[in-house]
């Protein structure tokens, strides 16, 4: 989702101020959510040892490093986790002009018998899940591949469901879902703004 | 960008992009499955008039880990042999329905004028044009210096050899100093180009005066097929005023390293103890070759910035 969603929010929702953005994750509720993922994760997988967290660039990686860290704290036991660009993997890469690539990190010990699980910001058309699970077949072959997400917004294209969600948040088209991050946006928060007004 | 012909046309931003993609293409060397679906349908024509191997098989590599068809053509052999133009040859792979083509001629130009003839609608990618220009190699050069010596702000880089007959000279002069190194090149005076004002380097006729003070040195070939002059006067004099060995290497700050953009002359504009040592970087060179080449067809072939206008016309000529 995130490079499609959100080109920058930082400055849109700047510059627009007519569209009135509606905060509706704060900081604590993002915290919430992850503690909450991070239990889920390891209960439904048993603990940490089969895991693998990845995170599509660029704010499933602050997520998948933060769920990292709470996995940590309550199993006293790290899990390895990286970074999976799927750009070259998209099914819209002939309609656009060239992107710059985002940087693929697979952990040492790779994927193989592993259970991946791929860490996004919003779930939406499910096509950018597609062109990761296409990334992960071309890296190695994982136990199972699951997904978590900080926010469902529905709408989705393609048969594809989140394993673990933050938040189900029911939207219009029209309307546009963005997460900041403390790492790349200086503050956590879930935003929702009208797309009318903003340059998409 | 849609064509890379000179790499004084890439702006420092562009480069800085090509560099970063080659970095996230170099670690797919790693990986089991070496193949990536980027340019997958996409058509890659190999279009060789000069012999080489490391350029087209670097290429070729490029291509194929991108999962682009590739259609290797080289002179010898083909119906340029029997006297076909070059635009009748690019009419040619138009019909084919060349997406992108790598050109490598024996006169300057002869990718420009592809590029800008309007017989083909694919990107053209020179890969070495007479002695004009050859930017693939620099910015592969560029990326290994990049990987070695971080940022090349400020860095110091000296280019020794005959400078009058190599591209791979002329384009890491522009690129280089693009990418704000300070670039200084080292020839006898008859190697150098009669007017080196409109370079963005500074020249030198004494090589042990420049290594002390160079963070990375690039050894040109002394291209024997060009030498139909009396540039020096004997092969001895040239080793022993420009050659790189191990006395000279020693001069050398301790990070420095050394690339030669191959093939080498061992004993000539080289010592074969200085290419065998741990400053040298020319195999790794080689490898880095690929990951560029993999950036650059990339960035110009995948993505459609103007895909109306071209797909339909590409659909009515190969129709």
């Amino acid at each position: 989702m995130s490079p499609a969603l959100v080109p920058d929010p930082a400055a849109e929702s700047v510059s627009v101020p007519q569209a009135a953005p509606r905060t509706v994750l704060d900081a604590s509720d993002i915290s919430r959510a992850l503690t909450r993922i991070a239990h889920e994760i390891l209960e439904r997988n048993r603990g940490a040892d089969p895991i693998v967290l990845l995170g599509i660039p660029t704010r499933g990686v602050g997520l998948a490093t933060r769920i990292s860290e709470r996995i940590a704290a309550v199993e006293g036991q790290s899990v390895p986790t990286g970074s999976l660009d799927v750009t070259m993997y998209r099914d819209d890469i002939r309609m656009k002009p060239a992107r710059a690539l985002e940087h693929t990190d697979i952990p040492v010990g790779g994927i193989d018998g592993k259970v991946v699980v791929l860490v996004d910001d919003v779930l939406f058309s499910g096509r950018t899940i597609r062109a990761a699970l296409d990334a992960i077949g071309d890296i190695g072959r994982p136990k199972a591949v699951q997904l978590a997400v900080l926010v469902d917004r529905g709408h989705r294209e393609l048969p594809i469901r989140a394993d673990y969600v933050g938040k189900n948040l029911p939207t219009s088209l029209v309307e546009r879902v963005t997460v900041h991050l403390t790492e790349y946006d200086g503050s956590d928060a879930v935003v929702i703004a009208d797309k009318t007004g903003v340059s998409a | 960008m849609r064509h890379l012909l000179s790499a004084g046309d890439v702006s420092r931003d562009e480069a800085n992009l090509i560099l970063d993609t080659a970095e996230e293409m170099r670690s797919l060397a790693d990986r089991p499955i070496k193949k990536l679906p980027a340019l997958r349908g996409r058509t890659v024509v190999n279009l060789f008039f000069e012999d080489s191997t490391r350029t087209r098989i670097s290429f070729e590599a490029a291509a194929k880990r991108l999962s682009a068809d590739v259609i290797n053509f080289s002179a010898k052999g083909s119906s340029v042999s029997k006297g076909e133009s070059l635009k009748d040859t690019a009419l040619t792979l138009q019909a084919m329905g060349a997406d992108g083509v790598v050109c490598r001629h024996g006169s300057s130009g002869a990718p420009h004028l592809l590029a800008n003839s309007g017989w083909l609608n694919g990107s053209v990618i020179n890969a070495g044009d007479g002695t004009h220009e050859h930017p693939t190699q620099a910015l592969l050069d560029a990326f290994t210096m990049r990987r070695h010596l971080g940022s090349l702000d400020g860095r110091r880089i000296t280019i020794v050899g005959d400078v009058l007959h190599s591209r791979v000279a002329r384009s890491n002069v522009l690129l280089l100093s693009t990418l704000g190194a300070e670039v200084t090149v080292v020839a006898p005076p008859t190697l150098l180009p009669v007017d080196m004002t409109a370079w963005p380097c500074a020249t030198s006729y004494d090589l042990d005066a420049a290594l002390p003070k160079s963070d990375a040195v690039m050894m040109l070939r002394v291209q024997r097929e060009r030498m139909n002059d009396a540039f020096f006067p004997s092969a001895r004099e040239y080793t022993r005023r420009y050659g790189l060995d191990v006395h000279r290497m020693a001069q050398l700050p301790d990070e420095a390293i050394v690339l030669h953009p191959g093939p080498m002359n061992r004993g000539m504009e080289i010592s074969a103890e200085v290419a065998d040592s741990t400053r040298s970087v020319i195999v790794e060179q080689v490898t880095n070759g690929v990951a560029i080449r993999m950036a650059v067809l990339y960035l110009l072939l995948s993505g459609s910035p103007d895909t109306s206008t071209d797909a339909t016309t590409t659909e009515e000529t190969t129709a």
